[in-house]
């Protein structure tokens, strides 16, 4: 069973979540493992996280998801790949299912683990927004799957993988991009080890710098609740939950959060979560691990000087 | 403009999952239309009245479902069409939306960009492919001028403007348009608006649920004085190992 791969990059290097989706296609696959892989993305760390091979194609502009679906079905085609797989993004989100119909396979999102082989192909994913999980079979012969951040250890195979060159025959897209704003230089919150997220305890914009100043001292990306994104306090890609961003972080710190069921459907798989609030009665903390009442604009200050003698 | 609406039938999101038997157990709960869809469908009401077009409201699902699809015939859409299937999966609903699709010939398909219940994500993006028509989601602003839209198109960490021509797939999200809430007329008014009910066209099964599991609740959270963050920082460090 050979796995494909699609490699979404960033500043020519692959994006971490691609590296975790060549890890997870090198622990499940039975033949090659061939990442897809624009000709200006380095190679090393994909031979080095289990790549046997990376088709290169050459790039013009952004693909669109509908492009990206194109090129994937090709070379899935092209290497007798039966598994696909895509580490979760926005693109990869629509792509995947747009794979799944050219190739005629089942699709299954948010994959939170290996396949369990024993009963044939079976992936575990998130439902009801972290509520719970079910197990799916996926039935037809070739399978898709996007994959949630975390859902397999990353191990390094010290590989170098083979480079070949691919040329896909892609369509041009009746979507036309006018305009492009993107924050650069920040850690993208889906892709975050950790996370720092505000609510409306902080009570107003002008009081995000010192959760800015929190989240650089632990690398962390910021996020926030609906309500503030709704107030226009912080732009609406760092709204998580139900309704927003579903993260799943090692560390998911949520300071003046009440912790509404909405706002957990987004941060429940995270590993671990800390709550500040000045509430004792918040809900937050009965899905928390640790917990600190208090009032933000005492703690914050404080936790970041102790964090920045401590790291 | 003829535009179509795909809604799923789904437990309000304040509602605890309860499971029975090791599977949810849905009957008691409040069912509403999916919040993502919810606002598409705000839209999509908006879109109709400026073009004074025609919408039509979709929903895959048994007769149960119909209280829901009566609810977005209030907040404005013209008339329903139910597929009278339970919607096992995404590559079902899809199949049986493009068929829809496929007879009506709509200038626009909105979807919400997710489902709260099994949060698949793939029905646009399948119907697309299905109909060969661009997808764009997730669609945060979408403006009709003639038949060209522009968009907001939300990408990881900002947002570009797209432009492209009828007909087209969107999965919206907020802040596209703000929660409708029915009036009294619109209540009254959607008893009478023709709902027609279609029989499921075949689709081989691609995936199927075979288990449910509730995730382990966590520990009890551990308290820390907020006099004494230096001992957060030491138990995320030597206790979670996250920093
Ligand atoms: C269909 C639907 C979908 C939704 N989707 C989402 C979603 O995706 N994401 C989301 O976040 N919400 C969502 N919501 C909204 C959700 O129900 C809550 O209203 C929202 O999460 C509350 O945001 P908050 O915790 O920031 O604000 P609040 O509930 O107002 O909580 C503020 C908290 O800050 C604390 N606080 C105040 N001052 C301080 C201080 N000085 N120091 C420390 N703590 C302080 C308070 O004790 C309180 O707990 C959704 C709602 C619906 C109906």
């Amino acid at each position: 069973m050979n796995v494909l791969i699609y490699i979404e990059s960033e500043n020519g290097a692959p994006k971490k979540s691609a590296l975790e989706a060549v890890a997870y296609g090198a622990e499940i696959a039975k033949g090659q493992v061939v990442a897809l892989a624009s000709s200006d993305t380095a190679t090393a760390d994909l031979g080095n996280y289990g790549a046997d091979k990376v088709l290169q194609f050459a790039v013009s502009g952004k693909l669109e998801a509908s492009q990206v679906a194109e090129l994937v079905a090709q070379a899935a085609e092209a290497q007798n790949a039966e598994v696909v797989i895509f580490a979760k993004s926005i693109l990869n989100d629509l792509a995947a299912p747009m794979v799944g119909i050219k190739l005629g396979a089942s699709v299954a999102s948010n994959v939170i683990e290996k396949p369990d082989f024993s009963k044939g192909f079976v992936v575990k994913r998130s439902v009801f927004s972290g509520k719970a999980f079910t197990e799916v079979a996926l039935n037809n012969a070739k399978k898709v799957l996007t994959i949630k951040k975390n859902a397999v250890a990353m191990t390094e195979k010290g590989k170098t993988a083979a480079v070949e060159s691919f040329s896909p025959a892609i369509t041009a897209s009746p979507v036309q991009i006018k305009e492009t704003t993107q924050k650069t230089g920040d850690i993208l919150l889906t892709d975050a080890d950790i996370v720092v997220s505000g609510g409306r305890g902080l009570k107003g914009p002008e009081h995000w710098g010192m959760i800015e100043e929190l989240a650089k001292t632990l690398h962390a990306a910021t996020g926030c609740s609906k309500p503030v994104s709704d107030m226009d306090w912080r732009p609406h890609h760092e709204h998580v939950g139900q309704t927003g961003i579903k993260v799943s972080p090692n560390l998911y710190v949520a300071v003046g959060i009440s912790g509404a069921i909405q706002h957990l459907a987004g941060v429940s798989s995270s590993k671990t979560i800390v709550v500040i609030n000045k509430d004792a009665d918040a809900p937050f903390f009965k899905a928390a691990d640790y917990g600190i009442v208090g009032d933000a604009f005492d703690i914050i200050p404080k936790l970041t000087e102790a964090l920045k003698k401590a790291m | 403009m003829k535009i179509l609406i795909c809604i799923s039938h789904v437990p309000d999101t304040n509602a605890k999952i309860p499971f029975k038997d090791g599977k949810p157990d849905l009957a008691g709960l409040t069912f509403v239309i999916a919040p993502y869809d919810d606002f598409a469908l705000a839209r999509a009401v908006e879109l109709r009245d400026q073009t004074a077009g025609k919408l039509t409201v979709l929903c895959v699902g048994k007769a149960e479902t119909e209280a829901t699809i009566r609810k977005a015939l209030a907040i404005g859409a013209d008339d329903a069409i139910r597929v009278d299937a339970e919607p096992t999966d995404a590559f079902f609903v899809a199949t049986q939306i493009a068929d829809i699709a496929k007879k009506n010939q709509y200038d626009m398909i909105l979807t919400g960009r997710e489902s709260s219940d099994y949060n698949g994500g793939q029905v646009h993006g399948m119907v697309a492919a299905m109909l060969g028509i661009p997808c764009v989601v997730p669609c945060m602003k979408l403006d009709l001028n003639g038949n060209v839209a522009t968009m907001y198109r939300e990408i990881e960490g900002g947002k570009e403007v797209v432009q492209l021509p009828t007909p087209f797939v969107a999965g919206c999200q907020e802040p596209i348009a703000e929660w409708k809430i029915p009036n009294m007329r619109g209540i009254m008014t959607a008893k009478s608006k023709p709902l027609q009910v279609v029989q499921p066209v075949g689709v081989t099964v691609a995936t199927q649920v075979a288990s449910y599991e509730v995730p382990a609740p966590r520990g009890n959270c551990k308290m820390i004085d907020a006099g004494n963050v230096a001992h957060l920082v030491e138990m995320l460090k030597s206790e979670a190992k996250v920093i």
